[in-house]
């Protein structure tokens, strides 16, 4: 594992001769085997900043750095979970987790047994020789997180992951992600715009003001969730009934409205 | 026009009225006398002519021995288009120095038509394989190439982000990301190339060869049989058919098991 760095990070995109800056002046770390997500407005450049971490995109000022070192290009160290799965669909369940194995030049027997591990952890059992558009979005989806995890990345980037399925499903996701994150934790930057799932799922929540985007208020979460000993609780709506959780929602919807209004002025 | 979808045996039944009123033409023009049996035969002698040229040789071999020349001069000049026009459209498409290497050039090649290669075919191969496979190559090359490297350079970018954060290096990009990606657009490339082919083939064997369907038409010409012109038209015709369902039956196939 390995901690995420970003060190006055800032992004200015050319937009036909005038200058859009995106993201401003972004210090945040997420520590060793530390859970951080960032909330924000849609445009508040949020996204950017994970696909930074990635290597997908680059920062115009200051650094962002992933064990130390500086991101150049994307690489199996730093999986990515995307929004839209981005499964191969020529592939089956199999091929798609054994992809990244693959360029890391894991032996085959060392990558049946980790694949295997995470279908069974998946729920993917039984799907091995299945093609991703015969799967419902919540099974793609697991095997989008199994194929990142499968690879032991240093750290882990999850960029709205459960934005494109329905209600129902995104709640099976939340909880059988905050069971795996809390059993082996891991290094995770999480990207959303829904409020009750950082508060649920998040250490702690990178709050992201409108573009240009910046870090308007970082929030501990996991000091309130162990005091108030919400993971005794198995069920989402349990942890999300507690005052304790509400206090915290409430607290981060008004600063997300705060900047609303500011807009409208 | 829009209606409501034909029937099956309503279309069926439009294509029999087609053909019915072509042959019906055919017939009346060949019967009238405006031009002599020798230049206009009725479709019954063509019929006729077919049925013997399948038994009788005529130009040194039988109707399909003729057709089995072709079709491996075909067989040629179409896989060495494909084992050239795959790698080069998926290179293109995944380096951007080598699109701008080949594009210029091979964008103002691809419109001589394949026939106008025959000098250089005669000149280099005279009536050797290598004419019309030269010429073969030059028609169903350029549809292998271009449908190739639109499909791979069309790939989704998600696909290609996640290929490079799961290590793919180019050549595994290049195989299990862009060739799969690109392989509808690739197997439409095919059935144009396909056609493309065939019928350069013909014009190829028309002028460089000794055998061969085109070959047997020339020599049909020569002895003023035009019911032997026909027949060869008519092999082509279903060959040329027969090679399009072929593909076809693959397009769709593989459309299926992408669950498109």
């Amino acid at each position: 594992m390995a901690n995420i760095q970003f060190q006055r990070v800032g992004r200015v995109f050319r937009q036909g001769g005038t200058e859009v800056v995106a993201l401003e002046d972004i210090d945040l770390e997420v520590q060793d085997r530390e859970f951080v997500a960032i909330v924000g407005p849609s445009g508040c450049g949020k996204t950017t900043c994970l696909r930074m971490a990635a290597g997908l995109d680059h920062a115009t000022s200051g650094s962002v750095r992933v064990g130390g070192v500086e991101v150049k290009s994307p690489g199996p160290d730093r999986a990515v979970v995307f929004q839209q799965f981005a499964l191969f669909p020529w592939k089956t369940v199999w091929d798609n987790i054994e992809f990244g194995l693959v360029s890391l030049g894991v032996d085959v027997a060392e990558r049946r047994r980790r694949i295997e591990h995470y279908i069974a952890l998946m729920g993917l059992a039984g799907y091995e020789r299945a093609f991703p558009h015969q799967l419902s979005g919540g099974m793609q989806q697991r095997v989008a997180i199994a194929r990142a995890y499968v690879l032991d990345p240093k750290v882990l980037l999850m960029d709205e992951p459960f934005g494109a399925l329905d209600a129902q499903t995104r709640v099976v996701m939340q909880e059988e992600l905050v069971r795996l994150a809390r059993r082996h934790p891991r290094t995770v930057l999480f990207i959303t715009h829904a409020v009750e799932e950082a508060v649920y799922l998040a250490d702690r929540i990178a709050v992201m003001t409108r573009r240009p985007g910046r870090i308007r208020e970082v929030i501990d979460v996991k000091s309130v969730r162990e005091s108030e000993r919400w993971d005794a609780l198995e069920r989402i709506e349990d942890v999300m009934d507690q005052p304790s959780f509400v206090h915290l929602r409430t607290h981060i919807w008004k600063l997300l409205r705060e900047q609303q209004g500011e807009q409208a002025h | 026009m829009i209606g409501p979808p034909l029937a099956q045996r309503e279309l069926l039944r439009l294509t029999g009225a087609g053909t019915f009123a072509f042959l019906a033409l055919w017939s009346a023009a060949a019967l009238s006398g405006i031009t002599s049996q020798q230049f206009l035969p009725a479709p019954w002698e063509v019929l006729a002519r077919f049925a013997r040229l399948l038994t009788e040789p005529f130009a040194g071999y039988t109707l399909l021995v003729h057709l089995s020349s072709s079709l491996q001069r075909f067989a040629m000049g179409f896989a060495l288009a494909v084992a050239a026009g795959l790698p080069l459209g998926l290179l293109m498409a995944h380096f951007r120095w080598i699109d701008r290497l080949v594009a210029p050039l091979f964008e103002a090649v691809r419109f001589v038509a394949p026939i106008a290669w025959v000098p250089f075919a005669a000149l280099w191969f005279g009536t050797g394989i290598g004419g019309p496979v030269l010429i073969i190559f030059m028609g169903a090359f350029p549809p292998v190439l271009i449908n190739t490297y639109r499909g791979a350079k069309f790939v989704e970018a998600k696909y290609l982000e996640a290929a490079r954060m799961l290590g793919a290096g180019p050549w595994r990009t290049m195989t299990e990301v862009l060739l799969p990606a690109a392989v509808p657009s690739i197997v439409a490339g095919l059935r144009i190339s396909a056609g493309l082919g065939w019928q350069s083939l013909v014009g190829a064997e028309l002028i460089v060869a000794s055998s061969g369907v085109g070959y047997m038409m020339v020599k049909g010409q020569a002895a003023v049989s035009t019911a032997t012109v026909m027949s060869g038209m008519i092999a082509i015709g279903l060959v040329g058919l027969l090679i399009d369902v072929v593909l076809r039956r693959l397009h769709r196939h593989i459309e299926q098991r992408r669950g498109l």
